[in-house]
Parts: C-alpha cells; structure tokens; sequence
C-alpha cells in the first residue's frame, strides 16, 4: 500500500489518538473523547480499535487479531492483513507470541503478560446507556461515582428472572471508581481484566471515545453479596482438546442437528492439541482424518 | 443561626430579569420541625424551596445546613458531588408530580431501593426487605413489589415517591405541593399519612403549598409570602388563627369562603 503512512493514519493523527490514550491509561476506566477519523473500512471492522492500533503499533510489534476468539473470520484476517500492508509489521496467530493483541468479543483464554497490550473493539463505550439516555446525565453520574442505577438494573433482573441476566458487555468497577462497559466479551472474560499484568486499551470509534485499564489494576464485575458474580461457560469440555476451563462455542457439525462444543480462541484449542490433548470428539493433529472439520 | 437550627437561610434575595422572585428573605428549620411556605402562584414560595434545598443559587445571601456531627455547610459554595451526596442521604425531595421522581419502567421495589444501593447497600435480600417495609409504612400492598409504577394509582404513586424518599431515613425533607393535583379524600389520607411518618421518625419538613389547609395539618410553624417576600412568619395555630398582616387574613379568609 505505497503512499499510506505508517499503521495508515498521518501522524498528527496518531499523536492526537496516544495524547487520549495517556489521559485514558492515567484515569483508569474513564472515557476520553477523541476526535475519531473516518476510515474508509467495511463497517464491522471497528474503527475504534484499529485506530488504537494504527497509534500504538511499532516496527517491531508483532500483532495479533481475534473475532469472537478466531484468528481465521474474515475481519480478523482483513484487519490483520491492513496492518502487515500499511504497517508491514509482524503478525501471529499465538497469543504468547503477541506483543499487540486487536480483539472484538473475547480476552484470550491463555493469560496476557507484562507487556502485551490488549485492543477491545467498542461498540458502546457508556455501561449506562440504556438506563440513562442523556449523555450529559451520565457524564454527571460518572463525575459524582453515582452509580446506584447501574445496581438497580441489577436488581431488577434478581426481582424478575431470579438472576442477573447480563451474560456479555457485563459492567465492571474499575480501580474502585468508574464504572466501564468490558465491551462484548463473555461475562465469563471478566475475571481475566482483574489485575491483568497486560495494558488494555478500548475504543470506540463511533462513539468517538477511548479508554484503558493499566496492568494489574482491580476490576471487578459488578453484583450483591447475596447474588455473587457468576462467569458463566457451557457446562462441557471442548469436544476437540478436552478443556474443561476455555469458553465454549456451540458449532452445528451436519445439517441433521448435529452439534459441538469447541473453544471459542482457536489457538488455545490448537496450542493444547499440539500439546497431545485430544478431546471426546477430536482426533490427535496429524494423525490420519484429522481434527473434526467444524462448519460455523 | 442559632445551635440548634437544622437549615438556615440569611438575606436571599433572587430577581429573574426585572422580576423579583426573593426579596431578602430570612428564614429557620428547627430538627424535627415541619415549616410550610404559603403564598398563591407568583409569591415566591417555589423559588424559595429551590433555594432552600441548593437546586436554584440566590443572588444573593446564603443558606447553611448543620450536619449530624455539628458542621455547617453553606449549601451553595459546598462542591456539586458533595450536595449531590447530601441529596440522596441526609435529604430528600418529594415533587408535586411523583413522575418527576419515580422512575416509571423500574418495579416499585427498585425504585424504593435505589436511595439504598447509591449508598452502597449490595445486599439484594436486604435491599428487598427494606423495600416491602417501606411499602407497608406507605400502605401499599407489598405484592405489589414486582409491579411497574405505571399500573399504580395518582395516590399510590405519590405514596410510593415517600417511601423512595424515606428509605434512608433522611432528616429533612422538602416537599413540593405533595397533595396537589389529587381528589380530596386521597389528599386527606395521604396527609394522614406524612404526618404521622414526619412525626415517628422526627423529619423535618420544608413544606410548599398554597393550600392552608394543609399547612394547618402539617405545620409547625407557618411562612407566608407574597411577591418575593415574607409578609408574616410564626406558629401555625397563631398565624392562621389570627392573621396579622392584611395579606395573611385575606389568605385565611379565603379559605374560609371556600
Ligand atoms: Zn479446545
């Protein structure tokens, strides 16, 4: 892509996106406004999040791009391809291996370390939007740490299904001050943000907002003493590696009703079938027929 | 102000434009005292209450509010999260229209509860309790706990709006023309009501009403107004019984003829 600037955007850009990264990284869960530029990508590709990595990313980067935990949809594999064009940075589909990881609905099930930087796609960075329809208003709540409605949106889901009934975007305290929408991800990733020694960074490009939790900073998932916090998964092991840990996929494997648990993050799945770990339905990598072919 | 006033208001004066709202206006709230402002439309009495409470700013003058532990505050100098904060623990506001306070598609037990999970209440079965009790105090039926206030009748709606206020346990309250807009017997069993509340757990009560009336049920004392100031100011029984300012007997008078 020859006469693009490096990671695609100019760099007055770029600099304008890291100055609201460090106020965002200095207030931990606070939302910062940006002035988000148009990119001119399919819609999907979430802008935010590119725009966070096209600020972030350096020559010696080797960059990372999961969707709903998989190295291999076709966003994953465009924005990854953006990046190795514009950026001619290193990519890799191993999470250890990531030293810029870009996600969209899932944290990887393999634990980030000191010096990984995790991108969210936002779509909705405010956690009270649909309580509290005024910006203004929630932009008060925020200021004052009033943060009762969010509590009674809890409340209401115990009094009328028994449960709290939020199973993704589940909101969450940060450093016990601003309360943060996760973004998309499983209610069940939500323990992983907890004093992840990994900086995490989120944007929201048509919300036009950015915001981050800095390594090993509390964040907890909202709930009451007597309603804990419950992260959810399938109750089964992955029909491929066995796992009895990872967040499950429920994938259709004929068209007579036929189904699978498998691991959402494909390379956790990989990495443990490479390792020997077969699951109840998979077949050792290498040997004769394969892994079962998941069609999504 | 002396020791013991719970909220005290000096010298507040407030014009809109050529119109004078407040005309230096003195006024106290003792612990426990229930003080009706009294004026027709126009007097100043709203204004007044907005002031009192630091939802409007004077012009001038000032008004202190004295803490449990014996600090005055200056309600219109104090930071926004710390009035936002007294709001919503040591006050409480009852609107004329509980629509303005309740919030319509959350059930009756999580508008009762949310006074408590603002302050940091995260125990759902409490939460819970707390709320049923407070339905039972406001004589609504504790089935209704589950239910959306839009299936709730005018008084049941102004009644649910008191024990969303009350839950707390706030030590003063204002309150806003609270009968106003509702058919006379449920006027008179909601006043009932606040009074015998107001009177077991000591809340004082900055009252608006134009209705004297209501005063005389409720009130301790007793502030008329008219054009922006305080005209005659006193017990309730000596200010009604016997009106000393023209204005005052006019009000009274009125009544009576009604
Ligand atoms: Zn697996």
């Amino acid at each position: 892509m020859k006469g693009y600037n490096f990671a695609y955007l100019d760099e007055q850009t770029k600099r304008m996106i890291r100055r609201a990264i460090l106020k965002a990284v200095a207030i931990p869960g606070h939302q910062i406004p940006f002035g988000s530029r148009e990119i001119p990508l399919p819609y999907g590709w979430g802008t935010g999040g590119i725009q966070v990595t096209a600020a972030i990313l350096g020559a010696d980067d080797r960059l990372k791009v999961i969707d709903q935990g998989a190295d291999d949809t076709t966003n994953a594999v465009s924005i990854r391809r953006f990046f190795a064009r514009t950026a001619d940075v290193a990519t890799t589909t191993k999470t250890a291996d990531a030293t810029v990881i870009q996600t969209r609905h899932r944290i990887p099930e393999t634990a980030l370390r000191d010096g990984q930087i995790i991108v969210y796609q936002v779509p909705q960075p405010e956690p009270m939007y649909r309580l509290e329809p005024s910006r203004v208003e929630t932009r008060r709540m925020h200021a004052l740490a009033d943060y009762g409605l969010m509590h009674v949106k809890l409340y209401e889901d115990i009094a009328r299904l028994g449960h709290i009934g939020i199973s993704y975007d589940y909101p969450v305290m940060v450093n016990a001050r601003y309360l943060m929408a996760p973004s998309p991800i499983p209610a069940f990733d939500n323990p992983k943000m907890h004093m992840m020694p990994a900086l995490q960074l989120f944007g929201a490009g048509r919300e036009k907002r950015i915001y981050a939790v800095p390594p090993y900073t509390e964040v907890r998932s909202l709930d009451f003493v007597d309603h804990p916090f419950h992260p959810a998964r399938a109750p089964h092991a992955c029909g491929l590696c066995g796992a009895g840990d990872s967040y499950l996929d429920e994938v259709l494997t004929d068209d007579r009703g036929g189904r699978l648990f498998v691991c959402s993050d494909t390379d956790y799945c990989e990495t443990r079938r490479a390792d020997g770990q077969v699951g109840a339905e998979g077949v050792p990598v290498g040997m004769p027929g394969g892994a079962v072919e998941a069609t999504q | 102000m002396s020791e013991t006033t719970l909220l005290s208001a000096r010298g507040v004066s407030l014009s809109f434009g050529a119109i004078q709202a407040l005309v230096g206006v003195d006024a106290d709230l003792w612990p426990g005292e229930v003080l009706a402002i009294v004026g027709e439309s126009g007097s100043g009495k709203t204004t007044l209450l907005n002031v009192l409470s630091g939802r409007a700013a004077p012009g001038t003058g000032a008004v202190w509010y004295r803490t449990p532990d014996g600090q005055l505050l200056d309600v219109h100098t104090m930071p926004a999260p710390a009035l936002r904060r007294l709001h919503r623990s040591d006050w409480g506001f009852v609107h004329q229209d509980p629509r303005q306070n309740l919030r319509m598609g959350v059930t009756a037990g999580g508008n009762v509860g949310e006074r408590l999970m603002a302050q940091g209440s995260r125990h759902y079965g409490h939460i819970r309790d707390a709320a049923r009790d407070w339905l039972v105090q406001t004589e609504i039926d504790p089935k209704r706990i589950d239910d959306l206030p839009r299936t709730f009748s005018g008084g049941m709606l102004q009644r649910l709006q008191i024990a969303r206020t009350l839950v707390t346990h706030p030590r003063l309250v204002f309150m806003d023309e609270p009968t106003g807009g509702l058919d006379v017997s449920v006027q008179a069993r909601l006043l009932d009501l606040i009074r015998s509340l107001v009177a077991r757990f000591g809340i004082a009560v900055v009252l608006v009403t134009h209705d004297i009336a209501v005063a005389r049920l409720l009130a301790h004392r007793t502030m008329v107004m008219q054009g922006g100031r305080v005209v005659e100011t006193g017990l309730t029984d000596q200010v009604l019984d016997d009106p000393q300012h023209a204005y005052t007997q006019l009000l009274v008078s009125s009544v009576l003829n009604a």
